[in-house]
Parts: C-alpha cells; sequence; structure tokens
C-alpha cells in the first residue's frame, strides 16, 4: 500500500542520514511529511566559514543542500537500493547565511530511469528569501 | 590613487608567508582538515586529508562529495584572491563541480586552482581533485567570486568586524 510504502521510505531516509558519517559531521536532519521533506541544519560554530561576519561556509551549505536533494530523490524513488550518486551540481549564492539554523526543501524536475533532475533551496527566516539554491542531476540507476 | 591598499603587501605574499593561515582561520576548514600547500599568483594548490568522520558511504569508506565542495570553493576564493594586486575579500557567486569519478577509499585529495579572468568586480576560477595528477581527475569546479570592497590588510584572516 501506498502509505506504507512512505512510511518505510521515511524511514529509510531518517536511516541514510544515520548511517552516513559526513551528514552526521554536518548535524542536520530531515523531517519527512508523506512524500515531501525539510531539511534542518541546526547552527553550528564548527559551520562557520567567515569568522568576522559570523557565516556559514558556503560548501557546508551546499553539502547541506546536496544531501537534501538525495534524501529527497531517495525518499520519492521506491526502486532505489541505494542512496543517488551525484553527476553535478550547480550552486547558486545568494544571500549570506547568518549564525541561525538553515533549512531546505529539494524538488525533483525530472525522474528519468537513470538519471534526475533536481532543485533545492535553502532559507532561514523566510522562504521567499533564498539563501542559496541548488541544481543537481543524479544517477539513479542500477549499478 | 592613494588607495590605503596600494602600500600594502601584494595579497600573494602575504598568503605565501601565511599558507597555514587561510584555512585555519576558517571553522568549517579547521573541522574538515583541508590546508593550502602552495600559492602562485592566481594559483593555489592544496590537499584534503581523509578522515572517517567525512565519510559519504560508510560501504566503501570514500569521503562525501560535500567535503570537496567545501575543498573546492576554498581553493578557487584564495586563488581569486592570490590573483589580485591588493587586498580583497572574495564572496563565492556560484560555484559548479562535476564529479568526473568516485575517490578512492581512505586516500587524501589533492587539490588545484587556478583564477583565469578578474574583472573590476568579478574572478574567474576552475579547480581540480584528484589523487595524483589532474589526468585522472575525482572532481572539476568552476566559480566565480564578486570581488568586495578593500579592507585593511590586518582584516585578511577575517579577524575583526568590518
Amino acid at each position: 500500500m501506498p502509505s506504507e510504502t512512505l512510511l518505510s521510505r521515511a524511514e529509510e531516509v531518517a536511516a541514510f542520514i544515520a548511517r552516513t558519517p559526513f551528514a552526521q559531521e554536518l548535524g542536520m536532519r530531515c523531517e519527512v511529511m508523506g512524500d515531501e521533506m525539510t531539511a534542518i541544519l541546526p547552527f553550528q560554530d564548527k559551520l562557520i566559514g567567515n569568522v568576522a561576519i559570523r557565516a556559514i561556509h558556503g560548501g557546508a551549505i551546499g553539502a547541506f543542500l546536496e544531501i537534501a536533494a538525495m534524501a529527497q530523490v531517495f525518499l520519492v524513488s521506491e526502486h532505489l537500493v541505494r542512496p543517488p550518486r551525484p553527476i553535478n551540481l550547480t550552486i547558486d549564492y545568494m544571500r549570506q547565511a547568518h549564525a541561525k539554523d538553515l533549512y531546505a526543501r529539494a524538488t525533483i524536475t525530472k525522474m528519468g530511469r537513470r538519471m534526475c533532475s533536481v532543485q533545492a533551496v535553502a532559507w532561514q527566516d523566510e522562504k521567499s528569501k533564498p539563501v542559496t539554491t541548488l541544481m543537481a542531476h543524479f544517477m539513479v540507476g542500477g549499478d | 590613487m592613494s588607495d590605503d591598499a596600494t602600500s600594502a603587501p601584494a595579497p600573494l605574499e602575504l598568503m605565501q608567508g601565511n599558507l597555514d593561515m587561510i584555512s585555519g582561520v576558517i571553522p568549517w576548514g579547521r573541522r574538515l582538515g583541508f590546508r593550502m600547500t602552495k600559492v602562485e599568483k592566481g594559483h593555489v594548490w592544496g590537499v584534503q586529508p581523509w578522515k572517517e568522520r567525512l565519510v559519504g558511504d560508510p560501504d566503501t569508506g570514500v569521503i562525501h562529495g560535500g567535503v570537496l565542495t567545501a575543498f573546492l570553493d576554498n581553493l578557487c576564493g584564495t586563488a581569486a584572491g592570490s590573483a589580485m594586486d591588493h587586498l580583497r575579500y572574495v564572496a563565492t557567486l556560484d560555484l559548479r563541480i562535476d564529479y568526473m569519478r568516485p575517490a578512492e577509499p581512505r586516500r587524501d585529495i589533492l587539490g588545484e586552482a587556478e583564477c583565469y579572468h578578474v574583472t573590476r568586480s568579478i574572478c574567474f576560477t576552475r579547480a581540480w581533485a584528484f589523487h595524483e595528477t589532474r589526468d585522472k581527475v575525482i572532481a572539476t569546479a568552476a566559480g566565480a567570486f564578486a570581488i568586495t570592497k578593500p579592507r585593511a590588510p590586518s582584516t585578511m584572516g577575517g579577524n575583526d568586524a568590518e
């Protein structure tokens, strides 16, 4: 049944984050609501990239968005046994990320049999004022 | 043309004299453990050591792609900074990364970046990540950086507020 599939998928997303050392290192988590998901990156001092302005490192935000995008793909693709593998990604830095929590949502723009295209957005105070966006392609086919 | 920055040492000399400072003053850089190993004008080399906590797939022990994002971002930013005649702070506008092949498990990753064009407000850069040589590349990056307003040399490490 679809709802049971989604429920087990949510557990698998949580397990995927839990067993990925680098996701743990970032300190991120995912809150799954059916087929939707919000990724959360609680602010931590270690994430800072510029001490003077206490801004979060662009590389940390990029990694957070990449993992959020992977988790979203994993969430909605029932046939996937392993997490999707990145082909390429483009990160657009729009605003400084201040010393507070970051949120992210990912949208799958095209799901193919072998590849998929995903867009993700990270924000802090207002979702309409994105801090960073990401566009990525992943391999989703069998190995 | 009596800009404060004109009497200051060139960014390149400062960088060459403080290689460890470049990534050492960045908390996320310190956490990942990457460092710059050599700087020439508009050209930078660095190393990202393998660490258990940076692994993306525990079944293979390969470093997560997201680690390369920060590493290549910093390499490109440093290359941009070194290419300029006066001290300027640069901010990443965008960064594209292409993953060519997986990194090998439990191996350090080397990186190299160059700044190949500078305008009044933008630096254009590209970078490579590999284990041995650029011929067998793990990932490539292309980044554009915005040049911000002049800052005093003492703030090079980002130790004070603007």
